[in-house]
């Protein structure tokens, strides 16, 4: 424990009041596997005043979650407890089930990743709140109710009487989390743990919910733990942090402190680690300055910063926009749509459905587009129908050199056309076939077209493990036994296997952690120089495309609502829906966060 | 939700007829002329023979017999049987008995496949749910008369806990060991359904969220776990209940019950069309209807299904 950073926080930086709420010493947290205990949190410190915020911060396996979930005792009857943890100078280790239990949802309440999973899908959101209330409060039913109409209004649901009588798969994800953060504060719970509570949800809902918690922390007096990986999360919302790795906290501070100053070389390392935009400028000295940006295109005035510095800033951007015209040569376009309708055909008695309307996309060899957009805006089904895996309704579609909108499932001709495009999946783990050895797996497409077997196709393979960095001899190992980032990179030398013109990657780095995904996508940048493909990179993260594309598309509801370059779209943006979903990135930077959320407050209020 | 049940009445019309055809047609084509069989030893009296036929159509092609029994359904009026009675007064017989017989082995495989089936997915691993897993095996894997006459020789005979053969007024009391004999092996299916069931959703989210919120062990297993496990172990027993009524011939004869099961045994060795057919349709419907009954249960355990609909 060399590495043990402490930054005491200076008396009057401290925004906690009082006596801490939660007092956690020397916890330690070990779970047991195969007859051994193997430690997931070491030697813990930290504390929680009311009103405060505390992020922990890692990343998976980093022991963050399970810690947290220790202070209740949530964990599997696999682990081991040891040390202190104190709520209120009552000690909580040890204590009996029963005044466990008494603690549970109302001293203490949890809120959860997942909110479709975390509500029981069988029971309105009106109920569960009401089992809550009425499990910790001598009320009568109807008491109970007005108290969970109260919260949900509270979590600014629109329509408070409709949430109660939803069930959960009838809420949005915001609506359900915003359901969640209701129940878990309709005991007036003195402390509050948020267990990646944005993690699920798209940019702009994640932001709407961080505003939430923001205002709610101010309007109650809850301490509250915070839980995420994502440091852009953290900025905004946090007074304290404290950073995990592997069980221990490797580094505590004020926001202000992590973020400007960190001392811990994997502080530094995460943050660094961060995508953010403005690291993909057409030179490094010019940040793309988000901000100014929307300031100018939106004429939004921002309170916090001089108008002379909001100029400046603008200026650069404008010249860096200038820089960005001079286009690449072009050549035959890779993929090409014209006002292509793509439809998830009808089943049974389920409707087609039209998920994608009027699409116009045009990628040359050696671009790489960013298509971004919300959940259910229709990204992925562009990229799935590019790949012939949905058929076009309406338009034509030209996949290297050929026209597919008219080719039969499965035909010769997306035969043919599979050979020049590869694909790379969000998933790693259920991308890869559990049974095959990734050798086989990287493999197989070659042996399919049939353009090596034998030596030569061992020989090929080599090759593509070297390309994507993973060493010779992991050809027999199997999927289970490669982390995260090896698989993906298992599934890019899959899909570069055929040296193919076109590639489609849908999130390939959504399902990795920060440092993971830095890496990862680095290693992608790489290839895509050195082989030239044309990509269509799909995902929800506009920092990753700002880090990748040259050209971005925006979509919504099924549209194509902007694109451009990458400069055009992240210094110029036009349409409003680019403009919030920009606003709404979260920034590893307290203080730019800060400009941002005033933005953002001020876009809305212009919208409505 | 109306809409749905009319919808779900109205698809019962192809299945009827369909059911009712296809088991027309396979009695008609069964081999030997019932009409001589009824003789037995006898000789064959032809005027006799030739005014049963008539009696019975049977003297027509199949299609006529056939519209001529679905005439006979839409008038209420079955026929008789070869022995002379009417076909409804046979079906009003039986019928109860076998209702009887298979509402208790459901209840019986119900309430101990679901309670045996909730421990051991709690005890996972634990010594109750291995034991209650092998013995469940166990009765999956021996065939239901070996099982139904070891019962009626220990429990019945040598026991003397239950009568080993059952009256002809087939009450309750009389049908305990047959229901439980006819249930085992559903009994088996629905406990390891329930168990695996219960160890899925106690590794749920909403699970944790219900423990977090400060609910007992015990309130957790009966609001959170134990409604949604049920899902598939309602559905499962619904599709059993028609399964019994037609598939108790077996439990049927060795505890000679007067039920369906020995009735629809005769009349297709008899080669009694009518009867069978009438006996079969009956079943189907039954079939049908409890499959609905089913799906309309599903919606109102699982609103995901009631409003996707």
């Amino acid at each position: 424990m060399t590495d043990f950073i402490t930054l005491d926080p200076p008396a009057d930086a401290a925004p906690g009041r009082g006596e801490p709420v939660l007092e956690v010493r020397d916890l330690s947290v070990d779970f047991g596997v195969d007859k051994k205990w193997v430690p997931a949190a070491i030697g813990l410190n930290y504390e929680v005043r009311a009103g405060e915020v505390l992020a922990i911060v890692g990343e998976s396996g980093s022991g963050k979650s399970a810690s947290s979930m220790a202070l209740l005792g949530l964990l599997p009857t696999n682990s081991r407890v040891t040390g202190s943890v104190k709520l209120a100078g009552r000690e909580l280790l040890g204590a009996n089930e029963a005044n466990i239990r008494a603690v549970r949802g109302k001293d203490v309440a949890v809120i959860f990743q997942e909110p479709m999973t975390a509500l029981n899908p069988v029971y309105t959101v009106g109920a569960q709140i009401v089992e809550t209330v009425r499990l910790h409060n001598e009320v009568s039913p109807e008491e109970a109710r007005i108290r969970a109409l109260r919260m949900l209004d509270l979590v600014e649901l629109p329509d408070p009487e409709k949430a109660f009588r939803s069930y959960p798969h009838q809420l949005s994800g915001g609506q359900r989390q915003r359901a969640m953060i209701a129940q878990s504060l309709s005991c007036d719970p003195k402390l509050l743990i948020a267990d990646e509570p944005t993690t699920a949800l798209d940019v702009t809902v994640q932001a709407e919910i961080l505003d939430l918690m923001r205002n709610l922390r101010n309007k109650l007096d809850s301490a509250i733990v915070l839980i995420t990986h994502d440091m852009g999360v953290v900025a905004d919302l946090a007074d304290r942090i404290a950073v995990m790795r592997k069980g221990l906290i490797v580094e505590t501070g004020t926001a202000a402190q992590i973020f400007h100053n960190p001392q811990h070389e994997y502080t530094q390392a995460l943050l660094a680690a961060v995508p953010h935009l403005g690291q993909g400028g057409t030179d490094a000295t010019t940040e793309v300055d988000v901000t100014a940006a929307l300031a100018a295109a939106t004429h939004a005035e921002i309170l916090s910063i001089p108008e002379d510095e909001l100029i400046r800033r603008e200026r650069e951007n404008a010249a860096a926009l200038a820089a960005a015209e001079a286009a690449k040569p072009k050549g035959e376009p890779v993929l090409e749509l014209k006002d292509v309708a793509i439809e998830y055909p009808k089943q049974g008695r389920v409707p087609a459905f039209r998920a994608v309307e009027g699409a116009n996309l045009v990628i040359y060899p050696g671009q790489v587009v960013g298509l971004v957009g919300e959940s259910g805006s229709g990204k992925t089904t562009i990229g799935r129908a590019a790949v012939g895996l949905l058929p076009v309704a309406e338009g034509t579609m030209r996949v290297v050199g050929q026209d597919i909108s008219a080719a039969k499932r499965n035909g010769r001709q997306l035969h043919e056309m599979r050979r020049h495009v590869g694909m790379v999946f969000q998933d790693p783990s259920s991308s890869l076939n559990p049974r095959l050895p990734i050798g086989e797996s990287i493999g197989e497409p070659m042996f399919l077209a049939k353009v090596a077997k034998g030596a030569e196709l061992q020989h090929r393979i080599e090759a593509l493990l070297d390309q994507v960095e993973l060493p010779r001899d992991y050809r027999n190992r199997y999927p289970h036994e490669l982390s995260g980032g090896q698989k993906q990179r298992v599934g890019i030398a899959r899909a570069l296997s055929l040296k193919p013109k076109l590639m489609v990657a849908d999130e390939p780095t959504s399902a990795l952690d920060v440092s993971v995904q830095a890496r990862v996508l680095d290693l992608f940048q790489n290839l895509q120089k050195e082989l030239g493909f044309a990509c269509l990179f799909v995902t929800h993260d506009l920092a990753v495309v700002d880090v990748l594309a040259d050209r971005i598309c925006v979509m919504q509801r099924g549209r194509i609502v902007e694109q451009g370059t990458r400069d055009q779209i992240l210094r110029n943006p036009q349409e409003p829906y680019t403009q919030r979903l920009l606003a709404a990135v979260p920034l590893p930077d307290p203080d730019k966060q800060r400009e941002r959320r005033e933005l953002r407050a001020q876009l809305l209020s212009g919208a409505s | 939700m109306p809409t749905y049940i009319l919808k779900r009445f109205l698809q019962l019309i192809p299945v009827f007829l369909g059911a009712t055809l296809l088991v027309y047609f396979l009695v008609f084509s069964l081999p030997g002329d019932p009409i001589v069989a009824l003789f037995g030893d006898k000789p064959v009296n032809v005027a006799v023979a030739a005014k049963l036929r008539e009696q019975y159509h049977l003297d027509q092609p199949f299609w006529i017999q056939y519209l001529l029994y679905l005439k006979s359904i839409f008038t209420f009026d079955l026929g008789q049987d070869f022995s002379g009675r009417p076909i409804a007064t046979v079906l009003g017989e039986v019928f109860p008995v076998t209702a009887r017989l298979a509402i208790m082995a459901l209840i019986f495989e119900g309430v101990f496949g679901i309670v045996f089936g909730l421990i051991a997915g709690l005890r996972k691993g634990k010594f109750f749910d291995a034991t209650v897993l092998i013995a469940s095996l166990v009765v999956i894997a021996i065939p239901i008369f070996v099982l139904g006459f070891l019962l009626q020789f220990t429990i019945g005979v040598q026991l003397g806990w239950a009568k080993p053969t059952v009256s002809s007024a087939a009450t309750v009391q009389d049908l305990i060991l047959p229901a439980i004999v006819l249930g085992l092996g559903s009994f088996a299916y629905v406990l390891r359904l329930t168990r695996t069931s219960v160890i899925e959703n106690m590794n749920a989210d909403y699970v944790r969220t219900a423990t977090a919120k400060g609910l007992s062990r015990f309130q957790v297993v009966r609001v959170h776990i134990l409604r949604n496990s049920l899902i598939p172990v309602i559905t499962f027993l619904g599709a059993d209940l028609g399964a019994l009524m037609g598939g108790a011939i077996v439990t049927e004869g060795i505890f000679n019950v007067p039920g369906v099961g020995n009735r629809l045994y005769r009349a297709v060795l008899s080669g009694e069309g009518p009867t069978v057919v009438s006996i079969v349709t009956v079943l189907v419907l039954i079939y049908c209807l409890s499959n609905l009954l089913v799906d309309l249960l599903y919606g109102w355990l699982d609103p995901r299904i009631r409003y996707d609909s």
